[in-house]
């Protein structure tokens, strides 16, 4: 800027020629609730995050045969042992469709996410969760959330803020790089800060703009009013995300920028997925560490898990449904490989999300990170016993490293520990045979 | 946090006041659907648009939010859609990179766009005016008032401010390209004079959705006159424009547009195939293919405008080298795109091609990364081609026999999917899909010929719907003789233009639209024309006309000034 303006001046200026009197301390117009949240001397927040795989596992290979604390490990869950401590699993938690069809690939999670079986593969019933939990801890810091996909398709993603509004998915770690670290970053450890009239100035537009349409949404009908509500909702997340960076950030000792990646090609073939969730984990951990999300959803492969090993054929959710279940071993070799490449995969994010020192413990100890996948049997698509986990310990919230069986319980009893760990207000989640309100108080801290 | 007395920048509060002034018009306590549709810009349209009315060289860097297919288009789809926080943050981004570009070239070259540019550059008025006939542009229709007095308040405050008008105009268009009317296709309604209580479509929607439709991209100047003249609202003015769009270059983009939303070619973008078990095929021929379809398709409909129905069975076709390789024939350009007729008869090489499901862009397409596919090929004939739906598959299914291409007692794909029909669960749905997939059974999942199978050779014989054929080729005239297959072109080029499905009531109207369409010879700028002047395309959507409040209190409901006698 030519004259270096200085905040005051400029929005003296923006009042130029109006009749309009500001009366009140204008260094507070661009503080935002939460915005001494951050304040050193604050407690470190609780991050939420969630991290999917595609066609689910085998329960004779999976399901560990003790409960509680030490858990024993099946072959599929061996990957996980330097978590186990860290990491619950929850096993024999049931779907109910309530009359609605099992749609292949699709029914399974969003049972879980939304507490309620799809009527149609076109909208689900209600947001998921995720997005709930966003809209809650996510207005101090500049995204909402963040949603990943190693998969390379950007629709792919379970993130819902309605019945048919998707948050797509990052695909490119050098994209999500950019996104995080690129220009619009404030480095929360430099010592100098000066607010950019710029910044302040594109925030007046926005909310103009914003404010100008308003009365749009009384001329709409019911859905569209819908639709334009999420439209101004995601402007004024623009706006807030402007106004933190007019403020001077909070130190965060564990931030460091990472180094940008590399472009990976975005592929299908089981290596390019693992090392793209382990370039996806390193920036999200980083993210989180330095404030620049509390909420992530994160997908190594979709529901219908497009997984192949270089060279070969056929996709991962294609051997699920063609490969014969091999008599002598009593599984499908080929499809429990992909189930057991997810697992190692989602022991390398853990990694990363561990490597992040924070207060006394690790970046992993104040996160709830939830995994799951959208069947049990992929072959059959079985909506029963949906393999899911809980990583980390919610800033104390959670006891971890526990084995619970959900003896035929509803999936969303999960959901709403998840919810009510996070701080959403609720005393039951779920819809009809899905309605719950018993949170899983094995692994609450009372 | 909101705090509206002092959190809002100032110039909302001018623009507010004027709001304010305005009070009558903008009271809406009404609950009806003044505007019974909205439209998100998919990435084709919003490109097309920035170039339209901001230049040519206008370079769009970025990415968009994913579009959504309902009823089998992504142009219904669109009537569906918002905007994210992510898909915001980008058309932010967009937005701004645009704006700051389309400045640079009028502080360029300030006389290309004043008429009497000051020596040291555009003069506010100047710019003032340019944001004005911008904006009119942008939202293809005249600013309200308010959107005036906001827009040039931006402009002022902020060259103010920064003491550079260009600045200003800058921040005014960079608020312009988000705003709904830009983002969002908005279709109003009014009281239709001619009705009395009905409503109609206000003749700036009438001249979008046309635009869109035939060309798109946004309205020209030409059509906002018209809009503006209220001459859309008579017979004869719009046919006049319709048949403006319908004889304009232009059309091929709206014409690529329908077809590769009907052909689902977006999924080309996810397309990936092995490169270890098709060698031939890679992100270049997959490009090519897509493009050699969508040239036939212009070519066939448009240059030529042929039988619509004949697409199915036509020899001619667009070829590069690496479209050559898969279909192992010789290619008379080797550095570009070169006409090719396939030659009849059966070529023990390059086998027998005729028609849209002997090209690569089907072939591949509905196929898996590392096979064919008979199931998805007959599927995808089902419903892109025929407008039909195939039942999703029950979920406890045990497809190991069918799928297993080593097992020694199966040896083709048709000895394996035969095998579904021993299951009655299975026979119901793969009845009606395999018979057709298997006749494409001599093109592998990338599209090359071939003979046999496990040393076995193909029998691509079968019958669709009561229609016996061979190969293929006699697949494809079989859909080419199909009473489903124009049926199916009618409904998908209505309700892509007109961002609604078909109404049940409507039945009666489509049969004669079906009727019209067959005695044009099966013409496609025949049929745009019977779309695009027919009362149904320029109907609000019909939960609208239900619940239509009176003509005088709908007048109050509509914050939106402008019309066509008062511009």
């Amino acid at each position: 800027m030519k004259k270096g303006l200085s905040r005051r001046r400029f929005l003296q200026g923006m009042c130029r020629g109006s009749a309009v009197a500001v009366g009140l301390p204008l260094l507070d117009l661009f503080l935002n609730d939460n915005a001494t949240a951050l304040a050193s001397g604050a407690p470190i927040p609780v991050r939420f995050g969630t991290w999917f795989w595609g066609c689910g596992m085998n329960i004779d290979r999976f399901v560990p045969t003790t409960v509680g604390a030490n858990y024993d490990l099946p072959p599929e869950l061996k990957y996980i042992e330097a978590h186990r401590n860290d990491v619950s699993v929850f096993t024999g938690f049931n779907t109910f469709l309530d009359g609605a069809q099992n749609f292949c690939h699709y029914s399974g999670q969003y049972s879980i996410l939304s507490g309620a079986a799809p009527m149609t593969k076109e909208a689900i019933e209600g947001p998921t969760f995720d997005t709930l939990i966003a809209e809650k801890i996510g207005g101090s810091t500049r995204f909402r959330s963040i949603e990943v996909s190693a998969t390379g398709n950007p629709r792919d993603s379970h993130s819902r803020t309605g019945p048919a509004i998707t948050n797509p998915s990052e695909v490119s770690p050098v994209a999500l790089y950019q996104r995080i670290f690129g220009a619009d970053f404030r480095d929360p450890n430099r010592a100098d800060f000066t607010p950019d009239p710029e910044i302040m100035l594109r925030q007046s537009v926005l909310s103009s703009v914003r404010e100008q349409y308003r009365d749009l949404e009384k001329s709409l009908g019911h859905s569209d009013r819908q639709r334009m509500d999420q439209y101004f909702t995601s402007v004024r997340q623009t706006e807030q995300r402007l106004a933190l960076m007019l403020e001077k950030p909070a130190p965060a000792a564990a931030c460091a920028i990472p180094q940008n990646p590399a472009e990976m090609t975005p592929g299908s073939d089981v290596d390019t997925a693992a090392h793209n969730n382990r370039l996806f984990a390193g920036l999200l951990a980083m993210a989180l560490a330095c404030n620049q999300t509390r909420v992530f959803n994160m997908l190594f492969s979709n529901s219908f898990s497009t997984l192949r090993k270089p060279g070969t054929t056929v996709t991962h959710h294609q051997v699920t449904h063609e490969e014969p279940i091999d008599e002598e071993l009593g599984y499908q070799p080929e499809a429990t490989f992909f189930v057991e490449q997810s697992m190692k995969a989602w022991a390398a994010f853990l990694d990363e999300i561990k490597a992040i020192p924070e207060g006394d413990g690790t970046l992993l100890d104040n996160s709830l990170i939830l995994a799951l996948s959208d069947t049990q049997f992929a072959k059959v698509h079985s909506l029963n016993s949906i393999p899911m986990m809980i990583a980390g310990k919610a800033g104390g919230k959670l006891r971890s490293g526990l084995h619970v069986a959900g003896r035929g319980d509803p999936v969303t009893r999960v959901g709403l520990t998840v919810q009510q760990v996070m701080g959403l207000n609720i005393d039951s989640y779920g819809n009809k045979s899905m309605k719950t309100q018993k949170p899983i108080t094995d692994i609450l801290v009372t | 946090m909101h705090r509206p007395g002092f959190y809002l920048p100032l110039v909302t509060l001018l623009g507010a006041m004027a709001a304010v002034l305005s009070a009558p018009l903008l009271a809406a306590p009404d609950e009806s659907a003044a505007i019974p549709q909205v439209r998100r810009l998919n990435e084709q349209q919003y490109r097309n648009s920035v170039a339209d009315i901001l230049g040519e060289h206008i370079d769009i860097k970025g990415r968009f939010e994913p579009e959504l297919r309902t009823h089998g288009l992504l142009a219904l789809g669109s009537s569906v859609v918002s905007v994210t926080p992510f898909g915001f943050e980008q058309f932010d981004t967009i937005g701004r990179s645009v704006a700051q570009q389309y400045v640079e070239a009028v502080k360029k070259s300030p006389a290309d766009y004043c008429d009497s540019p000051a020596a040291a550059g555009i003069t506010s008025q100047c710019a003032a005016d340019l944001l004005d006939r911008l904006g009119g542009q942008l939202f293809r229709r005249p600013l309200s008032d308010s959107e005036r007095a906001l827009y040039s308040g931006i402009l002022t405050e902020v060259g103010g401010q920064k003491d550079d008008v260009y600045e200003g105009l800058k921040a005014g268009l960079s608020g312009m390209l988000v705003a709904p009317p830009f983002l969002f296709r908005i279709e109003r309604v009014e009281a239709d004079p001619d009705r009395a209580g009905a409503m109609r479509l206000d003749s700036y929607a009438k001249a979008q959705r046309l635009s869109y439709f035939l060309w798109n991209t946004t309205p020209d100047a030409q059509l906002l006159d018209a809009a503006a003249k209220g001459d859309l609202h008579t017979r004869s003015g719009l046919k006049k424009q319709v048949n403006r769009l319908l004889a304009s270059p232009r059309l091929e983009a709206g014409v690529r547009a329908l077809f590769d939303d009907m052909l689902r070619f977006d999924e080309f973008d996810k397309l990936a195939k092995d490169p270890a078990v098709f060698p031939r095929f890679n992100f270049k021929a997959a490009a090519d293919s897509r493009e050699e379809t969508l040239r036939t398709i212009v070519d066939h409909l448009l240059v030529e405008n042929a039988d619509y129905r004949e697409l199915f069975t036509t020899r001619k076709t667009f070829l590069t080298s690496s479209l050559g390789l898969i279909y192992r024939v010789p290619v008379a350009n080797p550095g570009g795109w070169s006409t090719y007729v396939f030659p009849p008869g059966d070529n023990p090489k390059a086998g027998d091609r005729a028609g849209l499901l002997t090209r690569v862009s089907f072939l591949a397409l509905h196929s898996h990364p590392g096979r064919s596919s008979a199931t998805l090929r007959g599927k995808a004939v089902r419903e892109l081609i025929l407008c039909q739906e195939v039942p999703t598959p029950p979920a406890n299914v045990d497809f190991s026999v069918v799928q297993d291409t080593d097992n020694p007692q199966f040896k083709t794909a048709r000895e394996r999917v035969l095998a579904h029909q021993t299951d009655a669960a299975c026979a119901s749905c793969h009845r009606i899909t395999d018979p057709i997939g298997l006749a494409m059974e001599n093109f592998d999942g990338s599209g090359v010929f071939r003979a046999m199978e496990n040393g076995v050779a193909i029998d691509s014989s079968g019958v669709l719907d009561g229609r016996e054929y061979e190969d293929a080729v006699g697949l494809g005239a079989a859909v080419a003789a199909h009473p489903d297959t124009p049926a199916c072109l009618v409904r998908r080029v209505f309700e892509a233009g007109s961002g609604r499905t078909v109404e049940r009531d409507e039945s009666e109207w489509m049969k004669g639209l079906n009727r019209r369409f067959a005695r044009s010879g099966y013409s496609l700028p025949a049929l745009l024309r019977l779309v695009a002047t027919s009362d149904q395309f320029h109907a609000p959507s019909q939960s609208v006309q239900a619940k239509a409040p009176a003509a005088d209190s709908l007048a109050v409901a509509l914050p939106h000034p402008p019309t066509g006698e008062e511009k």
